[in-house]
């Protein structure tokens, strides 16, 4: 280049000092205006993030100021006379959620690994898109199957779990007693255990996806090695791809318990709402923060959009805390998997 | 059957050193194997049989399946004992075990899809169900009576209003996440990342929060759309960044290296390639926001007319329309809820159709006829400087190729 043979010809002093370039600084006025804007868009989606946090605790305020710190411990919802609390609902919440995350955990490590190391080679991509499509399933979809179709075929299981364990505070159902069929199936219906196996069939799939990917980022060179010094495939499963995946596992279940908390519509649709704290998982009546909202938005006065505002925020606050430590543990889990190329 | 695809060599069966040189079998189903899986699959169903018809006081079909598949389970591993170690005996277990999660997972899917459609039977076949709305219907009328047509009209201006928002937003902050490396942008990451499970009401809550009571909006389509948008930012923003994290670094720096400001390689060379892949991380987050039923029960109110204008008066979505219809107990309305149930179903599925059309190729493979174009625009670009150099060569100082003109 022309530049460069005039510069070559001058003496030695004259040339610039080799400076390392900064590739990250702007080059030119295009490039200054690009960079400001892209910064720009990440400030306003931060800024909406936060304006959901920042809303909800200004509209909370009220109701929050008015019941301090009953308003966790209180499991009545009668706002209009001030007295109300989330302990019923909340406690809803985490049961759903906690049966939910029972069942799909099983499921989604299971179809992740299958869908990774077992499946035949030219049927993984379809599985993946078909874990995907499942992930897309509207909701209200998961709920209307729940409320028209699961739940007359898991009195059965209700039924066999209660009598068999009832003597678990957790299985039991008031009112009937083991031994005796008579007792009327809808004592088993609309309970939180219902609830909870729809939620798991909906956050199973985010679940699988999750540790399909950090399973599917297991090194190659372990797996063969593995198979190399004689091991199954199970073996190797086990040796290299599992404790490789436990970042995935732990974060992909974190992820799975946010969503099933934050459910509304399939919760809404199947359990019929009590107010009390009801640890009997099998036993109709069950209630949850979201499905509380969906139930009195439509009624609820100044005062009581307030209390459900408060109720949001909890809700809100809770999903918040579990997404960040789920997804600081698959970061950390992928990043280390990364280094081994 | 492939569930024993992966036959382990017992290591003593090598050692010796008297058997005849045989090339061994590293994988595929074996004889005997596939006996012994459905020996095993026989058995466990004939005990289940005669354990709950004969012997024990068993019932329930739920209880039939467990027992059968436990004892299949059993009478597997103890077949495969017979001839192979436990190692091995483990690994066809297991295989089986993830086989069954994985069967039991989609089957589950099916089980869903087709239950959707199995009772939306009732509503689909009439046409005016995809034409009228609900207002001059009541409740007890028959399904030849009203449809979904507001639903419908009503989910398409939503999304559009959604992606309207999040289209450009979500890709350029997918971008800068990207680009512009730094604390501030991985704290924005970080920040997505854990929104990307925001409970969906909370989203409708604070749209409700700001725009109806806070600006003293009414609820309307518009404001379903803001809420749509709140949840989808975040799904659209993380799917798009891992796909633009997947451009080949090389491609990148041949553009710097060629001197081309940033702006330019991302115009012209990120974007591109990622294109099919940002495409489908647009649709799939489109198909997550036609869904959610919760944002819009909160922001659009509900109506049974047609209603077109976004800005005005409440409007009614398709999940929304199908969670009032079952509310209700009359049996035609239920009918329409799955009707309006199966709707969106298809639509979601023809998104992912489509989803995977696109995004089937991995960044950088084009289509045909996109490789026919590039072919085109680079024939071009080999004219023009030939064109340019061709007379004057010498005397030229090489034209960067960042010119404005490309």
């Amino acid at each position: 280049m022309l530049s460069v043979q005039a510069d070559s010809g001058r003496p030695e002093s004259d040339r610039p000092r080799p400076v390392p370039r900064r590739p990250q600084t702007a080059r030119g006025f295009g490039d200054r205006v690009f960079r400001y804007q892209l910064t720009a868009t990440g400030v306003v989606v931060l800024g909406i993030m936060a304006a959901v946090g920042l809303f909800l605790l200004l509209r909370a305020g009220q109701a929050l100021r008015a019941r301090g710190f009953a308003f966790l411990t209180t499991a009545e919802w009668q706002p209009d006379v001030h007295n109300f609390g989330i302990a019923a609902v909340l406690t809803g919440t985490l049961l759903v959620a906690a049966v939910a995350v029972t069942i799909s955990v099983p499921l989604a490590v299971g179809t992740a690994l299958f869908i990774s190391d077992v499946a035949p080679r030219g049927l993984r991509r379809t599985l993946v898109t078909m874990v995907d499509l499942m992930a897309a399933v509207p909701s209200v979809v998961y709920g209307l199957w729940g409320l028209f179709f699961l739940q007359q075929h898991v009195i059965g299981l209700s039924r066999w779990l209660s009598d068999w364990f009832g003597w678990i505070p957790l299985f039991k159902v008031d009112g009937t007693q083991p031994g005796q069929p008579l007792a009327s199936d809808s004592v088993y219906t609309a309970s939180t255990f219902v609830a909870g196996l729809v939620v798991a069939l909906m956050v199973a799939p985010i679940q699988c996806s999750v540790m399909r990917e950090v399973f599917a980022q297991a090194p190659a060179g372990e797996r063969e090695g593995a198979y190399a010094l004689g091991a199954t495939r199970w073996g190797m499963i086990r040796a290299v791809v599992l404790p490789y995946g436990t970042g995935g596992i732990i974060g992909g279940t974190m992820l799975g318990l946010g969503r099933a908390m934050g459910e509304t519509i399939a919760v809404y649709l199947i359990i019929s709402p009590v107010f009390v704290i009801q640890p009997h998982i099998l036993q109709t009546g069950s209630n949850s923060v979201s499905s509380l909202i969906a139930l009195h938005y439509g009624d609820a006065s100044d005062f009581g959009m307030s209390a459900l505002m408060a109720a949001g925020l909890a809700l809100f606050l809770l999903t918040l805390a579990v997404n960040f430590t789920a997804s600081s543990v698959v970061a950390r889990s992928r990043s280390g998997a990364q280094s081994e190329g | 059957m492939t569930v024993v695809e992966e036959i382990t060599a017992a290591p003593e069966v090598a050692a010796p050193a008297e058997l005849p040189d045989q090339p061994r079998r590293i994988g595929g189903p074996t004889r005997s194997g596939v006996l012994s899986l459905f020996g095993a699959a026989a058995s466990g169903l004939c005990t289940a049989v005669l354990l709950f018809g004969e012997l024990a006081p068993f019932s329930g079909v739920l209880g039939f399946w467990v027992t059968a598949y436990v004892a299949f389970l059993a009478v597997y591993a103890v077949l495969t004992g017979l001839e192979e170690d436990g190692q091995a005996v483990r690994d066809r277990v297991m295989t089986v075990v993830l086989w069954t999660a994985a069967g039991l997972l989609f089957s589950a899917l099916a089980l869903v899809v087709g239950f959707t459609a199995w009772r939306g039977r009732e509503a689909l076949p009439h046409g005016n169900f995809f034409t009228q709305d609900m207002q001059a219907a009541g409740p007890l009328d028959p399904l030849t009576h009203g449809g979904i047509a507001h639903a419908m009209l009503g989910t398409l201006i939503m999304i559009a209003i959604a992606l309207a928002i999040t289209v450009p937003l979500g890709l350029a902050c997918a971008v800068y996440l990207n680009q512009i490396p730094g604390r501030f942008s991985r704290f924005v990451r970080t920040i997505v990342e854990a929104m990307t499970a925001l409970p969906s009401i909370v989203a409708g809550l604070m749209v409700y929060a700001t725009w109806i009571l806070g600006l003293g909006m009414q609820k309307s389509g518009l404001a379903a759309g803001f809420a749509i948008s709140v949840m989808m930012l975040p799904i659209v923003i993380r799917a798009a960044d891992v796909v633009l994290r997947l451009v080949p670094g090389n491609l990148t720096e041949a553009a710097e290296a060629l001197g081309a400001p940033r702006w330019r390689t991302v115009w012209h060379v990120v974007l591109p390639t990622a294109r099919s892949g940002l495409a489908t991380a647009v649709i799939l987050g489109t198909a997550r926001g036609i869904g959610e039923t919760s944002p819009v029960l909160l922001t659009a109110g509900f109506t049974a007319a047609l209603n077109a204008d976004p800005t005005n008066g409440p409007m009614v979505s398709l999940p929304l329309a199908v969670f009032n219809f079952v509310k209700s107990p009359e049996p035609t309305m239920i009918a329409r809820g799955f009707g309006a149930a199966a709707v969106l179903m298809a639509l979601v599925l023809v998104l992912f159709a489509i989803a995977r059309v696109i995004g089937g190729r991995g960044p950088g493979h084009q289509t045909r006829r996109q490789a026919r174009r590039t072919a085109r625009a680079s024939r071009r670009d080999a004219a023009r400087f030939e064109e340019l150099h061709a007379p004057t060569l010498s005397l030229l100082a090489p034209e960067p190729v960042t010119g404005e003109n490309d």
